[in-house]
């Protein structure tokens, strides 16, 4: 810890840590999963390991075919396909969360790394920071 | 009598409870997050086909549309808009919206 203490007083070099920011929520219903779309872009900025999961409702927020004008909000659907923009190419969606919504990866606006739940367990298990909606 | 609910019953249980209360005749509007019950092979979906032979259920087409799920609404769930919606509310005696 103290190294990076050291680093932190050097101006913020070198320190990269794992965020995981994990979705749970469906889009519109509730503003989590607009929100947490929005702190996923700020944290680009930082220069930081970013991986984003999608699991349980959150799933439905990598819908594609997403018309918003009848209920007068904004189809942030299409910001998903401009992560990679920023750097953030680490996505990944759990299997069980989408056969339970009888949804496959070609429902999905984006690539993304379908991880079964073992799987997804390790991967959040390694991070340093998480940060879920 | 109108019931209708809000809430993704993949998250909270108020669809589940509005089922389980709902005399036979009755309607059910499913609206915002709800809406994804009404959507073929959802877990959910299970539930309101059973419901299905006691009650008339309905979502609204706006927030079907919203969350790109109108081409999988469930064989004989009816599709609302707005208009229809306030039909509903005046066609019934009451309404429970279940929170």
């Amino acid at each position: 810890m103290s190294d990076m203490m050291d680093d932190m007083d050097e101006g913020g070099e070198g320190v990269v840590k794992k965020f995981m920011f994990v979705n749970r929520k469906a889009p519109h219903g509730t503003i989590y999963a607009l929100e947490g779309l929005e702190v996923v872009l700020i944290s680009a900025a930082f220069d930081q390991d970013v991986s984003m999961v999608f699991a349980d409702d959150g799933v439905y927020e990598l819908i594609k075919g997403v018309n918003t004008k009848g209920i007068e909000v904004k189809d942030f659907s299409k910001t998903y396909r401009a992560l990679e923009g920023y750097d953030i190419e680490k996505l990944y969606v759990e299997k069980a969360s989408m056969d339970a919504r009888g949804l496959t990866e070609d429902d999905l606006i984006v690539d993304v790394t379908v991880l079964d739940s073992a799987e997804m367990a390790s991967l959040m298990a390694e991070q340093d920071v998480v940060i879920s909606y | 009598m109108l019931h209708i609910v809000n809430k993704s019953a993949t998250e909270r249980n108020s669809l589940e409870s509005a089922l389980r209360l709902a005399t036979k005749g009755s309607a059910v509007l499913l609206i915002e997050d709800a809406v994804y019950a009404a959507t073929k092979g959802s877990v959910a979906a299970t539930k309101v086909q059973a419901a299905m032979a006691d009650l008339q259920v309905y979502a609204l087409g706006p927030d079907l549309d919203a969350r790109g799920m109108s081409a999988r609404v469930l064989d004989g769930v009816k599709v609302v808009d707005y208009g229809g919606f306030v039909d509903l509310v005046t066609e019934h005696n009451s309404c429970q919206s279940w929170l």
